[in-house]
């Protein structure tokens, strides 16, 4: 399963995906620079992505938690903006295409 | 100017490590200050995730990061170390005696014979919106242009004000401004608050009788001088773009960590960590220790518990710095009579 990422000077690679893991943890260990400061928790908002290409509507609905969480992100754009640490990696997601968002 | 604090160690960081660092070097009767840019211990523990549960914490199978700081606390309570909270380490020089004296943005100086930064990522600082030029407007004076922070609600009589954001912050900071502003714009992304209810009730409140206008949008050019903020380009929902008159632009986007003033300390840093060796882990300036995650060296694994390790061998490199002339003797807590007289036990 691919993920297809864009950093925030703009450059685009594919990366593997793993199956139940995260996105966040992808674009990790994939080299992109993303502070997920809290690892995953769901608790600081500095994995901030947008889900771009249609792909946004073809995830589950974001939780509570999430979006309360958005609420302290950066130049967040409604309809395409989620936490990477919550959308997890599945036959569902290949092929997802996100941009990290700016800090 | 008080007087400055002298003492054996200085620990940037009062974060788990910096906590149990005092612990490490409390045992070698050690007195240490620690100087945290937050107003309470734990850092990313207490900051990010007080409620949520650590797993791989030795002895302890779940605790939350809440939970871990007050154990912490408890077991380093004997040492006495002092805390400066709310301060930033800004400044650190070498002075003739050999020693390091370590200056706060708040004036407070503390001389000691050795430094250890457990500064965990560096330092909590408000996030700054992702704006051109939003940089001029900071730090213009009282109640004009860009603040991260209400020191002094007075000096917002009377001003025109733009607030950003959607939790306990963004709404607390509209409801106590809105009485004295001149007027007071709320805008956030979304109709709807992380905040406190009882905040948001109020909001509507002042919203429904005119004292406060809230737009769902977002800041997308900052206008006027440098230190002259004169107002802002606003973009809806629907990315209509408007002009909007303020004096004042309070974004509340909560804290995220950036290194800070330890990149000016004169310190080696490899990608924004200080590189150690594994048996003193101390960084290549003598006298400069560097523990948790705020360090590097090969096979370095960002865990609670490999900071913990880091300290205890840390506090035995530190103890020949600080005390040249005595011979150090290793002893456990479990046998020695005088460990658990200083232990209080």
């Amino acid at each position: 399963m691919k993920i297809i990422g864009t950093d925030r000077q703009g450059n685009t690679r594919e990366i593997e995906g793993r199956d139940g893991w995260s996105v966040m943890e992808i674009l990790r260990d994939g080299g992109f620079d993303i502070a997920a400061e809290c690892g995953g928790a769901c608790a600081c908002a500095t994995c901030h992505v947008y889900v771009t290409d249609g792909w946004y509507g073809k995830l589950p609905e974001p939780s509570e938690a999430e979006i309360d969480m958005l609420d302290m992100a950066l130049a967040v754009e409604p309809g395409s903006s989620r936490l990477s640490c919550q959308i997890i990696c599945s036959a569902e997601t290949d092929g997802i295409k996100v941009t990290v968002a700016p800090e | 100017m008080t007087a400055a604090h002298e003492t054996d160690v200085v620990i940037i960081g009062a974060g788990p490590i910096g906590l149990f660092a005092v612990f490490e070097l409390g045992l070698l009767d050690l007195k240490c200050h620690l100087v945290d840019i937050l107003d309470r211990p734990g850092g990313q523990c207490t900051e990010l995730y007080p409620e949520k549960p650590i797993y791989d914490i030795p002895g302890l199978p779940i605790v939350t990061g809440q939970e871990l700081t007050n154990r912490l606390l408890e077991q380093i309570k004997p040492f006495n170390a002092q805390f400066h909270f709310s301060e930033m380490a800004t400044s650190l020089e070498k002075q003739a005696d050999g020693r390091w004296k370590l200056k706060t943005d708040a004036g407070t100086e503390i001389i000691a014979h050795v430094v250890v930064v457990a500064a965990g990522a560096g330092s909590f600082q408000p996030k700054r919106p992702p704006v051109p030029g939003i940089e001029q407007h900071e730090n213009a004076g009282d109640g004009i242009g860009v603040h991260y922070a209400v020191r002094k609600m007075e000096s917002f009589r009377g001003k025109n004000i733009l607030i950003a954001g959607g939790g306990d912050s963004a709404l607390d900071w509209t409801i106590n401004l809105a009485p004295l502003a001149k007027s007071l714009t709320l805008i956030h992304h979304r109709d709807g608050f992380r905040a406190a209810a009882h905040s948001v009730n109020q909001m509507r409140e002042l919203e429904a009788s005119g004292k406060v206008k809230f737009h769902v949008a977002s800041v997308k050019a900052v206008h006027g001088e440098p230190g002259k903020l004169s107002g802002v380009t606003l973009a809806g929902a629907d990315k209509t773009e408007w002009h909007h008159d303020t004096d004042v632009f309070l974004p509340f986007f909560g804290l995220t960590i950036k290194l800070g003033p330890i990149a000016e300390f004169g310190i080696n840093l490899h990608e924004n960590l200080i590189p150690v060796d594994t048996a003193r882990f101390e960084s290549q300036t003598p006298g400069i220790f560097a523990i948790g995650d705020i360090n590097t060296y090969t096979g370095k694994l960002k865990l609670i518990l490999s900071g913990f390790h880091e300290a205890a061998l840390m506090a035995q490199a530190a103890f020949a710095i600080a005390r040249p002339n005595e011979k150090l003797r290793f002893q456990y807590t479990t046998s020695s009579s005088n460990l658990q007289k200083k232990l209080g036990v």
